[in-house]
């Protein structure tokens, strides 16, 4: 692999998490972002879940595109086939983390049910073969550090904005924006500071 | 007669009462993403009520079949076959709308709000009921995203439907339909439709109640409250 190839890699890396982010740009997994972000330790927990599961959701729903359904002429198959997998991978991981991995399990366990419907993941892996569609270059490497920078973007973005959250418990709000409307209005702050980032990673390439 | 007022019933709680959007706050990724037109909100809801409609039908003739134990992937399956059909409709029929409406046309499978609506009512009822509730939900979900879609578009291009309307009368504030308009424009409808409803104040946190992985998400909460007692 050569410095061009591994450059292209950290700048797909670096676009996942700060241009494209998925919850502030994309308004993919907003549910978890609204939802599991009262406190920092939970929010990691969730992202890191989601994480593990985009990546692995990718690897395999990739090959399982391109080799299988398209050669067959079943592209259309497409959704009804990744929230398939998605909900088996998700049940195979719980399974296999409560057997070989109690510690593991009882910190991200509790998230995995939740990750099937979790649009996030089923997003990513649509959205990578969009990119591959568009770039022939964008293949299965490409496609994995993309969903792996997705998940760490997610993650970034939970904790900053568990962060500001905990700062808002302390705050004097009006009545009428109590609860959501305030949080959404924070989270539109949040989304403010991340389009600072326009531009950067186009530097970079 | 009866019945009737209780088809009614069915059909207006999911527009005004339990509005998905703005009272049990469900569908946000979608509303949030394709509101930056009045036109865009139009087809997203259309296309979302067409598989709301569909697959309460289905879910609710095959209530009695399906064992409880699968029921979830059962409802995903049934879910992803109506989005399938949706899908390939848009892009025969409609391929500008299909590029705008992007990778939320397939993820109308994860939208909480479906799976939701067979969670809760079309497992549990009978199909003429669980069709009007689709359509009454269906109706509230594109009304709540064309309120979204045309306050966003006046304020962030200047127009409605495409019309132009501001011209000359003040500057597009393009904030609007970039990302942060979208949570700050929701934070503000919610805030308002909270202020008008009976309880006079806007919901605590997203419709967990009606979701149907709320037994495992409780889980979550109970972590929190440890956390915080610890």
């Amino acid at each position: 692999m050569d410095a061009q190839a591994v450059k292209t890699l950290v700048a797909i890396f670096l676009a996942a998490i700060l241009t494209e982010n998925y919850v502030l740009n994309k308004f993919l997994g907003i549910c978890p972002f609204l939802g599991v972000s009262k406190k920092l330790d939970t929010a990691f927990g969730m992202s890191c879940a989601v994480t593990v599961v985009m990546v692995i959701a990718t690897a395999v729903t990739w090959p399982l595109y391109t080799y299988l359904l398209v050669p067959q002429g079943l592209g259309y198959l497409q959704t009804i086939v990744f929230i398939l997998v998605i909900a088996a991978l998700v049940q195979l991981l719980e399974t296999v983390l409560r057997k070989y991995m109690p510690p593991l399990y009882s910190a991200l366990g509790i998230y995995l049910p939740l990750i099937t419907t979790n649009c996030a993941v089923l997003g990513v892996t649509m959205l990578v073969l969009e990119k591959g569609a568009a770039d022939p270059s964008f293949g299965y490497v490409q496609s994995l550090v993309n969903a792996f920078g997705s998940g760490i973007g997610f993650l970034v973005a939970m904790i900053l904005f568990a962060g500001v959250r905990e700062r808002l418990e302390d705050c004097d709000i009006p009545e009428t924006f109590q609860g959501l409307p305030i949080t959404l209005v924070a989270a539109s702050l949040v989304a403010v500071s991340f389009l600072g980032f326009n531009g950067l990673v186009d530097r970079l390439m | 007669m009866e019945e009737k007022r209780g088809l009614w019933g069915e059909f207006t709680k999911g527009i005004i009462k339990e509005n998905p959007v703005l009272r049990l706050i469900l569908g946000c990724c979608a509303t949030l993403a394709v509101t930056t037109a009045a036109s865009n909100a139009i087809g997203m809801g259309a296309a979302t009520t067409f598989v709301l409609v569909c697959s309460n039908a289905a879910i609710s003739l095959l209530r009695n079949v399906i064992p409880n134990k699968v029921r979830i992937p059962a409802f995903i399956t049934i879910i992803a076959g109506f989005v399938t059909v949706v899908q390939l409709f848009i892009k025969a029929f409609s391929p500008a709308l299909d590029t705008a409406l992007g990778v939320f046309l397939p993820l109308i499978v994860v939208n909480c709000i479906i799976l939701g609506r067979a969670e809760m009512f079309a497992s549990k009822n009978k199909v003429l009921p669980s069709i009007i509730d689709g359509l009454g939900m269906g109706v509230g979900f594109t009304a709540a995203m064309l309120a979204m879609g045309i306050v966003r578009e006046l304020l962030g291009a200047g127009t409605v439907f495409g019309l132009p309307v501001l011209s000359g009368f003040m500057e597009p504030i393009i904030i609007f339909l970039l990302p942060p308009g979208g949570f700050f424009v929701f934070g503000m409808l919610i805030a308002l439709a909270g202020k008008l409803s009976k309880e006079g104040r806007a919901p605590e946190a997203t419709g967990c109640a009606n979701c149907p992985l709320a037994a495992s998400c409780s889980k979550i909460n109970e972590k929190e409250g440890k956390g915080a007692a610890e």
